[in-house]
């Protein structure tokens, strides 16, 4: 096998592209090829990861031009060629290297209403969810998201409204919103709601069809749309 | 914009796209039938002069039009022009101009 030519973001929101021969391997992961040049190469190259089985959602980054998560992408899945250009997430301000700052994906979860809010103590038992109700199927797959950033970097609409909440937020808020424990609804809808919010989405699905557990925010944004509109209908919002 | 307004905007876009999508296939069928054997403006007003049902629909059609196109339009405003307040404005007087536009045209095969 040839080597691969694999060129990686170096600096901050200033740098530039550094070329490495890293050799190619069978069954190798873009997240391997990184670490090989980490560990063989060149030391100070930063970039994230944890799990490595695709559970911690932290090693996400820009993979020819296409966000992934990089723990479970095969090199042989993504390179027709022998080159490899990777970038940090679109959309995210820059660390350093591969390592994009996260702080505002995950502060616009927090202003999505994405905390939960129960109205039990610890002392009043489990609640009973049943796994067939209309509530908990609506959700099924959108509380499977590891919160990796690739939907949100995959979005125009945040390249045009830099306060655009984002799908994970959005997603992440749906969740919620059928989340039959919780207290927080009408807030949560008035906070999805609007030019920022889940008006905003173009439902182009983008982050659909990128996002690597294989989710759908953008049918939970249009679930947020459909549960604004009635509230506001009944003028609960 | 309050949340409660966003989603009004919204449920509106959606409602006249709805009524458009039905008046746009009624035109066309129309504008079909009508270019056989050629177009006069004599064969257009003598459907349309004095038909309560043809000033209807082309009222109906226009006020959706009025609805619909000045919200996607202050959407692309603010995306693409980065407009906020300014939006609102031009969307508004964008409808009206419309709406005057529309109707002039309308009363004009009726009457
Ligand atoms: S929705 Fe998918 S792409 Fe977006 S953060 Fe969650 S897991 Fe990642
Ligand atoms: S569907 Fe909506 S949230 Fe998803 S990428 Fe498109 S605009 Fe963004
Ligand atoms: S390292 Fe945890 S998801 Fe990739």
């Amino acid at each position: 096998m040839t080597d691969l030519r694999v060129s990686v973001w170096r600096g901050d929101e200033s740098g530039d592209q550094e070329y490495f021969d890293v050799p190619r391997k069978e069954n190798q992961t873009i997240l391997d090829v990184v670490t090989y040049i980490q560990r063989n190469l060149d030391p100070t190259l930063s970039y994230r990861y944890a799990c490595r089985v695709g559970m911690c959602g932290s090693c996400a980054m820009s993979v020819n031009g296409v966000a992934r998560w990089t723990c479970r992408t095969h090199v042989d899945k993504v390179c027709d060629t022998d080159e490899l250009e990777l970038r940090p997430l679109d959309n995210f301000p820059v660390v350093k290297d591969l390592v994009c700052d996260m702080q505002t994906f995950f502060n616009k979860q927090k202003k999505a209403g994405g905390a939960f809010q129960g109205s039990k103590s610890r002392d009043d038992g489990l609640a009973i969810i049943k796994p067939d109700s209309k509530g908990r199927m609506a959700v099924d797959k959108a509380i499977e998201c590891i919160g990796c950033g690739v939907c949100y970097a995959s979005c125009d609409i945040i390249k045009w409204n830099p306060d655009y909440l984002g799908p994970a937020a959005l997603n992440r808020a749906w969740t919620l919103v059928e989340d039959e424990r919780d207290t927080r609804r009408v807030d949560r809808l008035r906070a999805v709601s609007g030019d920022a919010g889940c008006h905003a989405c173009h439902t182009q699905m983008s982050c659909t069809q990128r996002c690597p557990k294989l989710l759908s925010p953008t049918h939970s944004i249009s679930g947020l749309k459909r549960e604004v509109t009635r509230a506001a209908l009944k003028g609960e919002i | 914009m309050s949340p409660q307004h966003s989603a009004y905007l919204w449920l509106a876009q959606r409602v006249t796209a709805l009524v458009l999508a039905a008046c746009v296939i009624v035109h066309l069928i129309t504008m079909i039938i009508a270019v056989q054997g050629g177009l006069t403006a004599g064969e257009i007003l003598a459907r349309t002069q004095g038909s309560i049902a043809w000033l209807l629909f082309y009222s109906v059609f226009v006020v959706a039009i009025v609805v619909h196109a000045p919200i996607g339009l202050r959407n692309i405003a603010r995306e693409h022009l980065r407009w906020a307040k300014g939006a609102d404005i031009a969307a508004v007087l964008f409808g009206l101009l419309l709406l005057v536009l529309g109707f002039r045209a309308v009363w004009g095969v009726f009457s």
